[in-house]
């Protein structure tokens, strides 16, 4: 049973979509009509147990959850606590994304839209989207930048053999930002037959929410796992990266209110916080408006959005969802960030001792865990967000 | 009386509003644009703040920011250009752009500042009505400045009564549910139109988005009081003649002078 009934600060933002200070839905008028559908309807649909027996299986059938909580034993070892992996990695599609997808596909049916938009960084969520509408027949568009189209090439041509069409988004710097800008403008310009699938928990309320519903599998997952290998649901620790943060979000969802867990959310530092080629939003952004939402945001002093900069094209967006805005400001998450040298050091070390390769996106997270002071009593769960076949070309270049 | 209601006062139809970005095509060419749509047949100067992810707004206009942004256009660089801007332009002045670099610039100075420099109005696509309600429209009303709310074809009747019971200086009609630049079709638009006039509100109406020439200022002009003409002038500024020129060619092109 979904534990969607909880009732506080952190999991559940006010009715206008403010976590604190952060949220809200700041859209043009153009937007109004679809976000208001979305707004009054998605908890009500989410919470319809047709719905949720349809998602359930779906996940259970066609993703392959629940997936493994991994005891990584050599890893343990050498780093002097117990570590859990959460096993995202092994989703159909090769990463979390798709838990949202598949959720916001069922709703889009239930709305009655026709066709399908969203936006992709490193090309996961667009493969997760491609994926779905291809499942339930119905015609997607990806906006991609046109930057990241080329670093990504394999999950271009996974989106195309599933039957999407990818739009290259040419406007500003060509990446993930840009990406959303377009899938935006596109929403405005057809409001009535399309549903804008958002990959994060970003966006105008209710879309950080709701992603934020649909990732929490991963932590309910969890309690349920660690309280079967350990016989305490709660561990000391959850670690995971952070772009927007949706599968960050999804691993603290049910932690949230456990003041015991320590949730530790890693940034891309690119590389060096401070040396003008990075993307971590906490450490250099302030409260500002991108794509619809207040939050932390990367800019000027004159409030121009700034390019970041991550070797993970699913990292490098100059934001951060409103959800771990507030976490950052209420001290309730500790933000850190690892550099591209750490992510791919840790990649090529997490292969090596455990047997799986990571996503570069995931990487960072991994590199954290000799710096947080850990015990030998502290249980970690690392969410493994995503596998790294994607970024063997990355990888390649570095062997 | 503000410049807006005097306007309307003494020209119910075919007023036309001109957008332009600021700081383009020239960091320095801000003035001498105005000057010259003022000079042309322009009614009223919708004059955009560049911002580096206009949402909004299709390519033409998007390109223009991206040009005056890389120009070293920013709000105080605006105020600087147009502090003395009303010893030579008499036309009401309402400024567009996007909520984030004014919050940055501070909202609340950023309207005193406008009205001290002579601005009549704003117009704020992501400063949505429930925002607007909680904080924002106070500290705007306080400074004496219009607000202008979009509307478009979704828009329920209740929901555009509201938006221009909160409006003044005039209502935005977006001619359909789109970013600017689009070409629309006009038959479509004039029913959606037709039933604006006959809400009988209490603001004029302008519609803007898709208007190009003459025959889409037309079209858009039967039913309302006017129209705004945005993405076809900086199409036209963008091929680098002579502005004067350029902005003379194209709004007599419009209006059939």
């Amino acid at each position: 049973m979904p534990l969607f009934n909880v009732d506080n600060n952190y999991q559940n933002p006010s009715a206008e979509g403010y976590y604190g200070e952060f949220g809200g839905a700041y859209i043009p008028e153009m937007l109004y009509g679809n976000v208001e559908t979305l707004k009054t309807q998605y908890l009500q649909i989410m919470q319809d147990p047709i719905f949720q027996a349809e998602f359930q299986q779906l996940l259970k059938d066609y993703v392959g959850r629940p997936t493994p909580l991994f005891l990584a034993e050599r890893l343990s070892k050498e780093i002097g606590a117990t570590i859990y992996l959460k096993r995202e990695d092994l989703c159909h599609t090769g990463a979390h994304k798709i838990n949202n997808t598949i959720g916001q596909i069922l709703l889009a049916q239930r709305l009655g839209k026709k066709k399908i938009i969203a936006e992709t960084g490193a090309g996961q969520h667009g493969v997760a989207t491609a994926t779905v509408c291809a499942l339930k027949g119905m015609e997607c568009v990806v906006y991609m930048g046109e930057k990241d189209i080329e670093r990504q090439a394999p999950n271009v041509a996974r989106m195309k053999m599933l039957g999407a069409t990818v739009v290259p988004a040419k406007s500003g710097s060509k990446t993930l930002k840009d990406a959303t800008n377009e899938a935006i403008r596109a929403w405005i310009n057809e409001p009535n037959e399309t549903h804008y699938i958002i990959g994060s928990v970003v966006g105008p309320h209710p879309y950080p929410d709701m992603v934020a519903r649909f990732q929490s599998v991963i932590s309910e997952e969890i309690r349920i796992q660690l309280k079967v290998k350990t016989g305490k649901e709660l561990p000391t620790h959850v670690v995971a990266c952070v772009g927007g943060g949706s599968n960050a979000a999804g691993a603290f969802y049910h932690f949230l209110n456990e003041p015991t867990v320590q949730l530790v959310a890693v940034e891309a530092a690119g590389h060096g916080v401070h040396s003008g080629l990075s993307a971590a939003t906490t450490q250099l952004g302030t409260a500002g408006i991108l794509h619809g939402s207040k939050s932390i945001v990367m800019q000027t002093s004159d409030g121009q959005v700034v390019e970041p900069h991550s070797i993970s094209a699913g990292l490098d967006y100059p934001g951060i969802g409103p959800l771990h805005a507030y976490l950052y400001k209420s001290k309730r998450g500790t933000f850190l960030s690892a550099t591209d040298e750490e992510a791919l050091a840790s990649a090529f070390h997490l292969s090596k001792i455990e047997g799986i390769i990571p996503a570069l996106e995931t990487a960072h997270a991994f590199s954290v865990l000799p710096k947080i002071g850990l015990k030998s009593t502290d249980v970690v769960v690392v969410c493994l967000s995503g596998r790294g076949d994607k970024d063997l070309a990355t990888y390649m270049e570095h062997l | 009386m503000s410049r807006l209601e005097t306007l309307f006062k003494e020209k119910s139809n075919r007023v036309l509003n001109v957008y332009c970005t600021a700081g383009y095509p020239a960091l320095d060419s801000t003035l001498k644009v105005m000057t010259s749509l003022q000079k042309n047949g322009a009614q009223i100067i919708e004059l955009g703040m560049p911002y580096s992810d206009p949402l909004a707004d299709g390519e033409v206009i998007q390109l223009s920011s991206m040009k005056a942004l890389d120009n070293g256009m920013n709000i105080a660089v605006l105020f600087e250009q147009i502090k003395d801007m009303r010893k030579s332009i008499s036309i009401p002045v309402v400024l567009m752009g996007y909520m984030n670099p004014i919050l940055q610039y501070g909202f609340e100075v950023f309207c005193q500042k406008a009205k001290e420099v002579g601005v009549d109005g704003l117009i704020l696509p992501d400063l949505p009505l429930f925002e607007f309600e909680q904080f924002y429209g106070k500290i705007i009303k306080e400074s004496g400045l219009d607000f202008i709310f979009l509307v478009t074809p979704e828009t329920p009747a209740e929901r555009v009564k509201k938006l221009d019971s909160l409006s003044s200086g005039f209502l935005y009609a977006v001619s359909s549910s789109a970013t600017t630049g689009k070409d629309k079709d006009f038959n479509k638009v004039a029913a959606y139109l037709q039933n604006l006039q006959s809400m009988q509100l209490k603001n004029p109406i302008l519609v803007g988005f898709g208007i190009k020439d003459k025959a889409t200022f037309d079209a858009a002009t039967v039913y309302t009081q006017g129209a705004i003409i945005g993405s076809a002038y900086i199409q036209e500024l963008s091929k680098g003649g002579d502005i004067e020129e350029s902005t003379s060619q194209f709004l007599s092109s419009v209006l059939g002078a």
